[in-house]
C-alpha cells in the first residue's frame, strides 16, 4: 500500500489540518509517513502546498515525484489545477469550489469550473456550503477531507479517532463540528457512486 | 524506544535535547526557525532550565553559544544560510578557538530560494572554516547527528556543523528516539589561553586545527552518515549528498543497481571517492545545493570526462533536487501528469489584510508623490513585500539593516530625499550600527522603522526591539524632535502623510516609527485575553 497526496491551497485556509489528521491515522496505523510543508513567506497569502506520503514501506523522497501522486486535494479550485502535473494518470482530484480571490489577475469561475468538468476523475463540491449546514464555514477544509477519504486507505472509524485527537484541544463543541463536518463530505462523495476502496 | 513524528528541524532539536544540551541561541530565519520554537515549547527544556530566548541576531547567537561551551556545557546556535553571513566572524574564528563544551551550528540553507534573497551553500562555510560539517538525509538522521555532532565536538574541541536544507527542515517523519544524557557540569577550558586569539596565541591555534585536519577526515571515513553502497552495474556510480541519496533511492524502489556512495559527513571521505571513482566508469553527482564536491573531484582543470554533475548540465546549475531532476540526471525520466493549465495565474505572497504596513506605504507613496521614483530602500521582512503591486513602494532588499547603510550611501552621493524603511526585529538585528553611522554624520534620511511589535515574516517571534526604539534611537543621538512615532490607521492617514513630508524634507537625520501590532500576533492577543476574561 502506498498513497501520494498533495494537498494545496491558499496560507491560512488550513491545508495543515488535512495532512495532520490523515498523519495520525497512519500512524495509529503503524504506516510510515513523510510530509513536506510549506513554511515561511509563502504563508501570507501565497499558494502553499504540503506532499503528504504513506506507504507501508520506508518512503525515501519528502517530495512527490511529478506524475505519482494518487490524489490531489484541494481547499481552492484554482489551486487544484496548479499541481495536475504532479497527478498519475489514474488519480482523482477533490477540490473544493468556492474561489479564493487575492489577486487580480483570478481567472474566469465559469471557465475554472469547466476544467473540472473536463476531467473524468475530479470532484468539485462548495465546502463552505456544506459546512454551514451541519457546522460552521470553518469546517470547509474537513468537508473536503470527508470527500477525500473514500480515496484514502482508512475506515472511517480511523478518521474519526483522529479527528476527535487532533480537536480535542478545543473542546467537544468543536470535535462535534468537524466530525459533522466530514461526515457531510463523506456523504457527497458517496452519493457521487464514487468506487469505494 | 519512543517514536516521534517530527520535522528535519525539530529532530534536530530533539537529538540535542536527548543529548544533554544547556541552551540553544538563534535568531529566527525560514526554514531554520521551528528548531528553536521547539525547545521553547518543549515542557523537558524548560524543567531543566535549558536556555532558548531569541537573540538579536545571528552573530549574538554564535557568540553567546561559544561563551556557553566555553563554560563546558553543551550549546547550539540555529540559522538560516544568510544568517551564517553575520555570524561568519565569530564562526571561523570559533574553528580557530575550538570548543570546550560541544558546539553545534546548525544552518538550514534554502536551494531554490523560497523564502530567502540567495541560495548560498554553507558547506562552503564549513571548509573555510576547516570545521566538520555533517549533512543528514532524513529525519532519524537529524536526530542522530545533532547527539553524534556533539560526541564529536567534545571528542576534537571543534565547533560541529549541521547542514539541512529546506526540505529536510519542513518534512515530517516517524523518528525514532535513543536514551537522553545528562547535561554537562561547569568545566573551564584546561588551557586558560584556548580563547584568546592574540596574534602569538593564534598562530598556535591555527597549527592545531590544521593538525586535525587527518582525523577529521579518518572520522568521516568510519561516519554513520557516510555509507558504500555496492552495485553489480559498474558503468554507472553515484555519489549523492545529504537528501540527494532520497531522491536517487525513490528511483530504485527495488534497490539501486549501480554503486552508490552516501556522504553526510565532511571533510569528505577520500578513500571512498577514490573506491567508486576507480570502480566505475562514469560517476553523478548529486548535490542538494552548490557543485562543491564535484569541483573538488573534477579538480581546476578538469580533465576527467567520466564525472557528471552540476558543471556539465547533467544536473541544472541553480536550484533544489527533486525525483524527477535526479530521474534525468540517470539517463530516464519520470513521465510527468498533464501540464498545469494555462488558466493558473501565479499567486504570490501578499501583507494580510488590517497589516499596517498597507497603511505604512500608502502613506509613504502620497508623501512621496511629487518626487522622482527610487528613493526608498528597504530590509528583510514582511514589508519586502512592498516591492509588489499595488504598492510598489520599496526599490531594494539586499540583507539585514541594508536600508540604513544604503540611503546613507545615496544621500552622500547627493540623493535628496532619501529614506529607509526598516522592521523594528531588522532595526535591532542590523540597523542600529547604520543609524550611528548617519546620526554622526548627520546624513540627511528619513529612516522608516516599521514596528509591528513582533518579527512577522517568522511567524511572530519575540522581538528584541520590543518597548525600546524611542530610547534606542535617542541613546544613539538622533535629535529628539525628529523621532516621531505615528499610529499607521486609514483614520490617521492625512496626519501620517504630513508627518513623514516634514521629515522628508528636514536637511538631517530623522526616524519616524510607525507603530501599530502586527495583524496576525493581535488575533492571538486578542484570543488570549478572551480566554482570560472567560
Amino acid at each position: 500500500m502506498k498513497r501520494d497526496i498533495i494537498i494545496a491551497g491558499v496560507g491560512g485556509q488550513g491545508i495543515l489540518t488535512i495532512a495532520t489528521i490523515i498523519g495520525y491515522a497512519s500512524v495509529e496505523r503503524g504506516l510510515y509517513l513523510k510530509q513536506a510543508e510549506v513554511h515561511g513567506m509563502s504563508q501570507r497569502g501565497g499558494d502553499v502546498q504540503s506532499h503528504l506520503r504513506i506507504s507501508d514501506n520506508p518512503v525515501h523522497s519528502d517530495l512527490i515525484p511529478e506524475g505519482r501522486a494518487d490524489l490531489i486535494i484541494s481547499v481552492e479550485p484554482m489551486e487544484a489545477l496548479r499541481y495536475t502535473s504532479f497527478l498519475a494518470p489514474d488519480g482523482w482530484i477533490i477540490a473544493n469550489k468556492k474561489p479564493f480571490v487575492n489577486i487580480p489577475t483570478y481567472p474566469d469561475f465559469d471557465e475554472l469550473w469547466g476544467k473540472f468538468e473536463d476531467m473524468k476523475r475530479s470532484i468539485l463540491l462548495d465546502g463552505e456550503k456544506l459546512a454551514r449546514e451541519v457546522a460552521t464555514a470553518r469546517s470547509m477544509n474537513i468537508v473536503i477531507l470527508g470527500a477525500s477519504s473514500p480515496f484514502l486507505p482508512f475506515e472511517m472509524s480511523e478518521f474519526e479517532k483522529a479527528i476527535e485527537a487532533i480537536f480535542s484541544r478545543k473542546g467537544e463543541a468543536i470535535v462535534a463540528q468537524n466530525l459533522a463536518a466530514f461526515r457531510a463530505g463523506r456523504a457527497l462523495a458517496e452519493e457521487r457512486n464514487l468506487a469505494l476502496q | 524506544m519512543k517514536r516521534m513524528l517530527l520535522l528535519g528541524d525539530e529532530a534536530i532539536a530533539q537529538g540535542a535535547l536527548d543529548a544533554g544540551l544547556s541552551g540553544v541561541y538563534a535568531y529566527p530565519g525560514t526554514p531554520s526557525t521551528e528548531i528553536t520554537e521547539y525547545i521553547q515549547r518543549s515542557k523537558e527544556a524548560r524543567e531543566r532550565g535549558v536556555h532558548s530566548d531569541w537573540s538579536a541576531n545571528e552573530k549574538t547567537a554564535m557568540e553567546a553559544a561559544l561563551g556557553m561551551s566555553y563554560a563546558g556545557k553543551r550549546a547550539m546556535t540555529c540559522m538560516k544560510h544568510v544568517g551564517l553571513n553575520v555570524a561568519a566572524d565569530g564562526f571561523v574564528n570559533a574553528g580557530i578557538t575550538g570548543a570546550n563544551g560541544g558546539l553545534l551550528v546548525v544552518v538550514a540553507d534554502d536551494p531554490s530560494m523560497h523564502s530567502s534573497q540567495n541560495e548560498q551553500d554553507s558547506r562552503f562555510y564549513g571548509k573555510f572554516a576547516l570545521v566538520p560539517v555533517l549533512e543528514p538525509a532524513n529525519q532519524q538522521e537529524c536526530y542522530l547527528a545533532a547527539g553524534y555532532g556533539l560526541e564529536l565536538s567534545e571528542k576534537y574541541g571543534t565547533p560541529v556543523m549541521i547542514r539541512i536544507t529546506t526540505r529536510l527542515a519542513h518534512s515530517r517523519a516517524g523518528v525514532e528516539l535513543t536514551e537522553q544524557r545528562a547535561e554537562n557540569e561547569l568545566r573551564l577550558p584546561t588551557d586558560k589561553q584556548q580563547f584568546i586569539l592574540l596574534p602569538a596565541i593564534a598562530r598556535k591555534s591555527y597549527q592545531t586545527l590544521l593538525g586535525k585536519q587527518a582525523a577529521f577526515e579518518e572520522e568521516s571515513e568510519s561516519s554513520p552518515l557516510n555509507r558504500y553502497e555496492d552495485g553489480d552495474d559498474k558503468s554507472l556510480g553515484i555519489i549523492a549528498c545529504g537528501i540527494g541519496y532520497n531522491y536517487l533511492m525513490e528511483n530504485f524502489p527495488e534497490g539501486c543497481p549501480h554503486p552508490v556512495l552516501k556522504i553526510g559527513q565532511y571533510p569528505v571521505p577520500r578513500k571512498q571517492i577514490k573506491q567508486i571513482l576507480d570502480a566505475c566508469d562514469r560517476v553523478l553527482i548529486l548535490e542538494e545545493g552548490a557543485p562543491i564536491l564535484e569541483e573538488q573531484i573534477r579538480g581546476l582543470l578538469d580533465t576527467s570526462f567520466n564525472i557528471a554533475g552540476r558543471l556539465d548540465g547533467t544536473v541544472p546549475r541553480a536550484g533544489e533536487l527533486n525525483p524527477n531532476i535526479v530521474a534525468k540526471a540517470l539517463g530516464g525520466e519520470i513521465a510527468a501528469g498533464e501540464k498545469q493549465p494555462e488558466i493558473v495565474q501565479p499567486r504570490p505572497p501578499e501583507l494580510c489584510k488590517g497589516c499596517p504596513h498597507i497603511d505604512s506605504y500608502n502613506a509613504l507613496n502620497e508623501a512621496l508623490s511629487e518626487l522622482d521614483p527610487g528613493r526608498v530602500f528597504s530590509d528583510i521582512g514582511c514589508y519586502t513585500l512592498g516591492a509588489l503591486a499595488p504598492f510598489h513602494s520599496i526599490n531594494t532588499c539586499v540583507d539585514m539593516g541594508a536600508s540604513i547603510t544604503m540611503a546613507k550611501g545615496a544621500a552622500d552621493a547627493g540623493l535628496f530625499p532619501a529614506v529607509a524603511v526598516i522592521g523594528d526585529s531588522t532595526f535591532t538585528h542590523s540597523g542600529m550600527t547604520g543609524l550611528l553611522d548617519a546620526i554622526i554624520e548627520n546624513s540627511p534620511i528619513t529612516v522608516m522603522i516599521v514596528d509591528n511589535e513582533t518579527t512577522g515574516m517568522t511567524g511572530g517571534q519575540t522581538s528584541s526591539a520590543r518597548g525600546k526604539l524611542e530610547d534606542i534611537c535617542k541613546g544613539l543621538g538622533v535629535p529628539e524632535e525628529h523621532i516621531i512615532v505615528v499610529e499607521p490607521l486609514k483614520k490617521h492617514h492625512e496626519e501620517n502623510v504630513t508627518a513623514i513630508k516634514n521629515e522628508l524634507f528636514h536637511r538631517g537625520i530623522s526616524v519616524v516609527i510607525e507603530r501599530r501590532e502586527c495583524i496576525q500576533t493581535a488575533k492571538v492577543t486578542v484570543k488570549i485575553k478572551k480566554e482570560a476574561n472567560a
